[in-house]
């Protein structure tokens, strides 16, 4: 399997990887995928009082693609408010890292984490889940 | 210590120095056709041939005459397989026996067998890879023309009882073939001894060069084989083509090789492969895959639990290794078998294959072991499995939402 030069940059670097606190209000935390299909996602949000997500933090079960996916999803959230979050595309992921046909699910699993991890942030605050 | 390090010798094997030298002269100088039956170009190329169709009997106790060259180990399997299947099915029945955890040159065979309406039963293994003796037996029935069962697993190593499976089949009537392309000049194999029809045998799996394999089939009592490949005749009419001369002498060559030094070269292998599996056995959660005795001492197959594999070979680019084995590894899917030996999905996910040859060094080894040590390390860091079980939760408790 070639990887693209992105991939391998933030398989050999990945950005945030590590854990917050799930029990904290403030974070958000979506575990996606499953360990019989390889590749499982955590990703984790902190999102400050104005809405905006200060800080990201992420832990991946799965193949080179699937830890770029996650490492460069984290730098995207970052900044962003939770709203902008959600409208980070799987296809954006896929173009960003070049990734091949085959690995098109690294990306799509990505996108649900971030879903996912906003799902669970919202449920701590009351609000409705949809996007 | 020159980098990356090939530890995939169960892939193939580089031709060694010795040999390349032996088929140079066949390639420009002795050119001719080993057909040609007019002239000293055909003789001389006849007689090279001939050298080492004996070359390749003596290794594996056959007389020269019941070795057919191929072009390797799945050019073999076909036919014995589908040669056997369809002289033998006429009268017998049409009903085959293999394994589960058998290549893919005879699974696939055995598939399209089924296409042509034989019926082929499938045989699980045990935990540690190893074939049920009783459960062979259970599956033979009236019809059973054929069982097919590899010598040496290409993926864990571990060596099939052939004898008694043998002597089973013996008793049934039932025409056995054996692949040993991971087995010659890696465990002594004595056809005059063994119940055994037909096996097939690979050229670059010993240091041989690719292309070229041999075909081995009984004469006492003698195993007949319709002919898949029509042409010229050659080889007694079981496979016709032009013999190349070169590549044939080359095979001679490697297993010359073999049969000389197997016993050294066995010995020096094991104590690397001891070294290596002292060394892994520092990571936590590691585990062997398939029987540790009836293994040839060449392959150690691993699996480091909460690990992807493919994301671990990407750590590991210094090691020249495989996560399943060399035909599947572009797929997806987990290795056959690993699942075969019922091991979970998420351990099959992160197995390698060490597979260790003549020009591994323990300095190799030892990088090796460093390398793994820390990358295995820094991957758990990162996987939310490992955190989970560190954090005491069992994996199989945990709902895991689909996608």
């Amino acid at each position: 399997m070639s990887y693209s030069a992105k991939v391998i940059d933030h398989y050999e670097n990945p950005r945030n990887v590590g854990s917050f606190d799930k029990d904290d209000a403030d974070v958000g935390t979506g575990m996606v995928g499953q360990p019989t299909c390889g590749d499982v996602m955590k990703l984790q949000i902190k999102v400050g009082k104005d809405g905006i997500i200060e800080d990201a933090r992420f832990k991946t079960y799965g193949c080179g693609s699937a830890i770029a996916s996650s490492s460069l999803v984290t730098e995207w959230v970052k900044g962003k408010t939770v709203e902008e979050a959600m409208t980070i595309r799987n296809t954006q992921i896929a173009e960003e890292l070049a990734l091949p046909p085959v690995k098109i699910h690294c990306s799509v699993l990505a996108e649900d984490a971030i879903k996912a991890a906003v799902a669970d942030y919202r449920k701590k605050h009351g609000e409705n889940q949809g996007e | 210590m020159k980098l990356p390090i090939y530890l995939d010798y169960a892939a193939t094997t580089p031709v060694d120095p010795r040999v390349a030298e032996k088929m140079i002269p066949y390639l420009t100088a002795n050119f001719g056709n080993p057909a040609s039956r007019s002239h000293s170009f055909g003789w001389e190329a006849e007689s090279a041939v001939e050298k080492a169709r004996e070359q390749v009997a003596d290794l594996v106790g056959a007389d020269p005459k019941e070795i057919i060259w191929t072009s390797g180990a799945t050019e073999s399997d076909n036919l014995a397989i589908k040669g056997a299947a369809h002289f033998y099915g006429r009268d017998k029945g049409k009903h085959l026996i293999t394994v589960k955890t058998e290549h893919k040159a005879v699974l696939d065979t055995m598939r399209e067998m089924e296409r042509q309406g034989y019926q082929v039963t499938y045989l699980d293994v045990r935990e540690n890879g190893l074939i049920d003796l009783e459960a062979f037996k259970a599956a033979l029935t009236p019809d059973t023309c054929l069982a097919s069962v590899m010598l040496v697993n290409n993926e864990i190593g571990v060596i099939q009882p052939i004898a008694e499976i043998g002597a089973l089949c013996r008793e049934k009537g039932v025409i056995f073939h054996v692949d040993a392309a991971q087995a010659a000049g890696k465990v002594a194999i004595d056809l005059k001894n063994l119940p055994v029809d037909l096996m097939s045998f690979s050229a670059h799996k010993a240091y041989g060069p690719k292309g070229i394999g041999a075909l081995y089939v009984r004469r006492k009592p003698r195993v007949r084989l319709e002919a898949e490949m029509h042409g010229g005749g050659h080889e007694r009419g079981f496979r016709s083509g032009t013999l190349p001369t070169h590549q044939i002498v080359g095979m001679g060559e490697a297993f010359a090789l073999a049969r000389e030094e197997m016993a050294a070269e066995n010995a020096r292998i094991a104590g690397l492969r001891d070294r290596l599996l002292a060394g892994l056995s520092g990571i936590e959660s590691a585990y062997v895959n398939g029987d540790l005795d009836a293994r040839i001492p060449h392959n150690l197959n691993v699996s480091f639990a909460y690990v992807e594999g493919e994301s671990l070979i990407m750590a590991i680019k210094d090691l020249a290794v495989s996560s399943g084995s060399a035909c599947t590894s572009a797929s997806l899917e987990p290795s056959y078998v690993l699942s075969a030996l019922g091991r979970s999905d998420e351990l099959a996910h992160s197995s390698i294959r060490f597979s260790l040859g003549r020009f591994t060094t323990e300095e190799e080894i030892d990088h090796a072991i460093s390398l793994l040590t820390q990358k295995v390390a820094q991957l758990r860091d990162m996987s939310p499995l490992w955190e989970m079980a560190q954090a005491g939760i069992d994996l199989n408790t945990v709902q895991w939402a689909a996608h």
